[in-house]
């Protein structure tokens, strides 16, 4: 990995890729660029129409509930539990494409499902907030909850949050099926006749971004 | 190879190699159907944007000559209106709704569809694998599902025109609440969602076209093809790639937040509105309209550049070969290009200057805004110092690549004017910015790919189109562009504002009913021109003159080493090995000298 490269080493003479990579990975990081734009552009409308709203709800009252627990006051908990798994999903695809490396498939097989399991469980969290959430009133259009000064509240709140947190969930939900595929190639042998896993580290590419961007909407919706 | 063991990933450069060579080596049987429609080679693509492109370009066009009929004899009814367009022109007239709606219609088709899919997707595909010497695109496959997504777009986009409540009628630009919500008008119902959906699919198409075009031409460059031996093509078309992936996007997103707007009861864009249609004051609070035209121009802006840099590299290439002289000052112009693509994603509120801007920020725009006209001018001064003492030959290609300059210089100027906020208070929605987008980036841009098609059709068909009809073709349209739009300044000046159904009413504006008699007239013939480019360009792929030597222009450039109709894979054999950069001309006593010869031992440095 260290080796020093030659000095008079062209790499941007032509006939071969300036970053030594193959197309399809130079593709998922532009791809990566359009879509970190995408979410900019949503979490920058979100910001603009915060600030120039009057009052915004309190993410400690909104998001204090656990499964099970009732009435507990138990702010953010449950969002820090979500956002604990995704990460470790993070660390387990990290594991994956490392296997991959080593061309060994059943450690590609076993990490990759334990990514799956990961990304499954965060959107089974997701969809609890949202069923709880909905119970509670909220939805598209609507907000049952107040600012954080008593006065009732737009539902400016509650259109970002479905939408927002909605749109990386799509994202997690492709992110899944990606590695189920994944997983299902390498189960088949697919990249061992092709010699290379380089397919696992651009599907871990687009799992890294897609954690990475939860890590703006957490900040945004839960934080502030 | 020793970078082969640098990353641990001897496969890369491997597999990258046998994708190649698989290219020319096989010899799978090729049915109707993947040859001419779901063809992966990108020659076949390229011409699948250009024919589709010609379709949505006479469609527009003949959008705004119906309009064009409204406006400029206001008082008359056509009867035969109503035989082609039934009851959007009850009784030989088009109805207020109708106009709004061919206005809309022609600005989106004309922007997206002919100018932006039509222009890049036919020369970014044609050229790219062929100017930079690889085999085909990175992603055939990919680059196969940009066209069809571009395709499926066009088919939505087209039905909306025949629904109950007719197309969108708000504007190309869709500013909510118009936009939002569907009580506001009539085209605002159905129309809309079938317009949002068409720009969808059309961002789809945009993004997988754009991902393709950088990779290729970051990564398939032929042995020898450095990015400073490219021909200036490659890096117009190169950054118009990565400006399409970086705003589209950001457009898509507004478009969603437009969704739940209309469809989820949200108030995005939505607040404190009173219906007269329906006498109803909605409940929606705390959107702001405003944040929908920052997403919009975020894109609309680089979207400017997104059309205008590839009829810049078109033109850059076509002015060189045919002056037989290199291009001036080859990295100005590559480092213009870059300037403007930096530019383009700063500039975006010049489109907002009244909307209730703050001041302040509009002076920051402002001073971005006329810095672009510092990257223009060079690119302006090194096109004429290339023609300057130049042999010309004034092919139609040439013609139509100087008459680009021409219409950009023209255009330009009056972006100084538009630029600048102060003025803008007055110009703003006139008929002067009309005047200047036209000329600027609708009619130019139609020039520099009017120029390719010329230039590059012996490449595309194997056939040459035929020059008499080139020459009428180019003057007629160059003389119309300019009588259409240069009395629009004046009309503009005067105060006299875009989007009016009927000016015969107002006392200031009934002074131009002549001119504007005089502007329809000569929108239609220059129309009629169109058709006659459209004739030659059909009936020369079957009876054109033919190319019998590879190299008809004389040009440095790779595409003219492939045979005169180079099949999937372009090269027989071997792709060549590139020793220079593109612009080799009148060099050392030769008229030109390819970019596979390699450097002589006597040569003198360019």
């Amino acid at each position: 990995m260290a080796q020093a490269v030659p000095a008079n080493q062209k790499w941007w003479g032509g006939g071969k890729s300036p970053f030594n990579v193959e197309y399809g990975k130079l593709m998922m990081w532009y791809f990566l660029m359009s879509d970190a734009f995408t979410f900019g552009a949503f979490l920058i409308s979100y910001g603009t129409v915060r600030f120039s709203s009057n009052g915004w709800p309190d993410p400690n009252e909104v998001f204090k509930s656990f499964p099970g627990m009732g009435h507990a006051n138990m702010p953010l908990v449950f969002v820090s539990v979500m956002t604990f798994i995704l990460i470790m999903s993070s660390v387990t695809m990290v594991l994956a494409v490392g296997a991959g490396h080593m061309n060994d498939r059943k450690s590609v097989l076993k990490w990759l499902a334990w990514t799956i399991v990961g990304g499954a469980a965060f959107l089974g969290c997701q969809a609890w907030e949202w069923a709880h959430l909905h119970a509670e009133g909220a939805w598209w259009g609507r907000n049952p909850f107040h600012n954080f000064d008593g006065t009732e509240a737009s539902t400016n709140f509650t259109n970002f949050f479905f939408t927002i947190t909605g749109f990386h969930g799509f994202h997690v939900l492709s992110g899944v099926v990606i590695n189920i595929i994944m997983f299902i190639m390498t189960y088949r042998g697919v990249f061992d006749r092709r010699g290379h896993y380089l397919m696992i580290e651009k599907a871990g590419l687009y799992w890294h971004f897609v954690d990475l961007v939860w890590v703006f909407v957490f900040t945004c919706f839960y934080l502030f | 190879m020793s970078n082969d063991a640098l990353h641990g990933h001897p496969e890369v450069v491997t597999t990258h190699d046998a994708h190649h060579d698989e290219h020319h080596v096989h010899h799978h049987k090729e049915t109707f159907i993947t040859k001419y429609v779901f063809s992966q080679d990108h020659k076949m693509i390229a011409k699948q944007f250009l024919i589709t492109g010609m379709v949505w370009a006479v469609l527009g066009g003949l959008m705004s000559v119906l309009f064009r009929l409204q406006l400029g004899y206001p008082d008359q009814a056509f009867p035969w209106l109503e035989d082609i367009l039934g009851r959007w022109a009850k009784g030989g007239k088009i109805s207020a709704e109708n106009y709004y709606a061919l206005v809309t219609m022609h600005g989106t088709v004309l922007v997206f569809f002919v100018l932006t899919g039509g222009l890049s997707g036919t020369f970014a595909n044609f050229l790219i694998p062929l100017q930079i010497g690889a085999r085909d695109m990175a992603s055939p496959m990919m680059n196969m599902l940009s066209y069809w997504f571009f395709f499926g777009g066009s088919i939505v986009m087209v039905s909306s025109l025949f629904v109950q409540t007719g197309p969108f009628s708000g504007g190309w630009t869709a500013y909510p609440p118009l936009s939002a919500l569907g009580d506001a008008s009539p085209g605002s119902k159905v129309g809309m969602d079938l317009w949002i959906t068409a720009m969808a699919l059309f961002v789809v198409s945009s993004l997988l076209g754009g991902l393709n075009y950088v990779s290729t031409v970051l990564n398939m460059r032929t042995k020898g093809m450095s990015m400073t031996r490219m021909p200036l093509t490659m890096w117009a078309l190169f950054f118009t790639a990565v400006l399409g992936i970086l705003s589209f996007p950001v457009l898509l997103s507004g478009f969603i937040l437009l969704l739940f707007d209309r469809h989820g009861g949200t108030s995005f864009y939505l607040s404190d509105i009173y219906i007269a249609t329906t006498q109803q004051a909605l409940p929606n609070e705390g959107g702001s309209a405003i944040l929908f035209q920052h997403l919009f121009w975020f894109l609309g802006h680089p979207e400017v550049y997104i059309i205008l840099l590839p009829a810049m590299g078109l033109s850059s290439e076509i002015i060189s070969v045919n002056a037989r002289k290199p291009i001036f000052g080859y990295m100005a112009m590559v480092g213009s290009m870059f300037a403007i693509t930096i530019l383009a994603f700063l500039v975006w509120a010049h489109h907002m200057f009244v909307t209730g801007l703050n001041p302040f920020l509009g002076s920051v725009f402002v001073l971005l805004t006329l810095l672009i006209a510092v990257p223009s001018a060079i690119k302006v001064f090194n096109w004429l110092t290339t023609i300057w003492k130049a042999n010309i030959r004034f092919t139609p290609g040439m013609l139509f690549a100087l008459g680009f300059v021409s219409l950009f210089i023209s255009g330009g100027l009056t972006g100084i004017f538009l630029g600048n906020s102060t003025l803008d208070i007055h110009l703003h929605d006139t008929y002067f910015v009309i005047a200047h987008f036209h000329i600027v980036m609708g009619v130019s841009a139609f020039f520099g790919m009017f120029a390719g098609v010329y230039h590059w059709f012996p490449k595309m068909y194997g056939r040459f189109l035929n020059n008499t009809l080139a020459y009428i073709h180019f003057w007629v349209t160059l003389a119309g562009a300019y009588m259409i739009f240069w009395p629009m300044h004046y009309e503009g000046l005067a105060g006299m504002p875009r989007r009016y159904f009927d000016y015969s009413n107002w006392e200031s504006f009934k002074q131009f009913a002549e001119l504007n008699k005089f502007i329809s007239t000569v929108a239609i013939i220059v129309f009629a021109v169109q058709l006659l480019f459209l004739f030659n360009f059909f009936y020369s792929i079957f009876k054109g003159r033919k190319v019998t030597t590879m190299n008809p222009w004389g040009a440095t450039t790779l595409e003219w080493t492939t045979p005169i109709r180079p099949g999937h894979g372009n090269w027989v054999g071997e792709i060549p090995e590139v020793h220079r950069w593109a612009y080799d001309y009148s060099k050392d006593g030769r008229d030109f000298i390819p970019q596979t010869e390699p450097i002589g031992p006597n040569e003198s440095h360019h």
